[in-house]
């Protein structure tokens, strides 16, 4: 039994999105904004089982399930793409990549 | 869960976010990381979802973070005094992020959701894995096969990108 509503978690949850929104923008590692991606993913897997929990319905869970597989696969192909290009061009500064720009 | 419990978890995980955000060195930051994914953990075991729970544990801050440790340590990734963004973008980038935690806040508040008491008791079955599974092989068992195939993809490209230039 929670003795906690939903909003307390619902707050919490943008709460952690934001601050992971917040090291997409102010970060210029890639990799840090990697990880920030990661945090925000992970916020909304928690506002889905908040809403689970409330609903009394698994298919949250079964959602949460879902987006971990796209993050795994995520996670694997794009530090795969940061190692090739740190091959190349010796810095994962985001700022120095402009490989797309020309 | 009580509102004690709740405040002292949620204080703790926004620390260890913040810290993934504001960290200077990309290990400390992984590590970071890591706390707020064990923590995130406790509140999915305290919501009543096990499964999802041990996932987290297994996969994100198992495998996923284990990855992303590799690759900081492989690069040798050191502190980097020009990391941060200039003061300028700082501070639009910290303006945009409140700015859409308080219209978060707002919206709940206005759907009324917040002022319902607490959750109330799960129904009989609601923590098991087997019911999970169930759904998984019945109603979503297209997406299932299709997050297989995603996999694959994600293995075999992330095996091209990573090997070294044929040429």
């Amino acid at each position: 039994m929670t003795a906690v509503p939903i909003g307390w978690f619902l707050i919490l949850g943008s709460l952690l999105f934001s601050i992971g929104a917040l090291g997409v923008l102010i970060r210029r590692n890639v990799i840090i904004i990697f990880m920030s991606i990661e945090l925000m993913l992970n916020a909304v897997n928690f506002v889905f089982v908040a809403f689970a929990r409330q609903l009394h319905s698994l298919d949250g869970q079964v959602m949460v399930f879902f987006v971990m597989t796209v993050a795994a696969a995520e996670a694997a192909v794009g530090l795969a793409i940061i190692i090739s290009v740190f091959r190349n061009r010796e810095t994962v500064n985001a700022d120095e990549f402009n490989l797309l720009r020309w | 869960m009580n509102t004690g419990v709740f405040v002292l978890l949620a204080t703790l995980l926004v620390v260890a976010a913040l810290g993934v955000v504001l960290a200077r060195s990309p290990i400390r930051s992984a590590l970071s990381l890591v706390v707020a994914l064990f923590f995130l953990a406790v509140f999915f075991l305290l919501l009543d979802a096990q499964l999802i729970a041990a996932l987290q544990v297994i996969v994100y801050a198992g495998a996923i973070m284990v990855l992303f440790l590799f690759v900081i340590m492989l690069l040798n990734l050191q502190e980097h005094p020009a990391e941060m963004a200039r003061a300028g973008l700082r501070f639009l980038a910290g303006t945009l992020a409140s700015l859409f935690l308080l219209a978060t806040i707002y919206f709940t508040n206005r759907s009324g959701i917040s002022n319902a008491q607490g959750m109330g008791a799960i129904p009989d079955g609601f923590d098991s894995t087997a019911q999970i599974a169930e759904r998984l092989f019945t109603q979503h068992l297209f997406a299932f096969e299709l997050t297989s195939l995603l996999l694959l993809v994600a293995i075999i490209s992330a095996v091209v990108l990573a090997k070294k230039k044929l040429a």
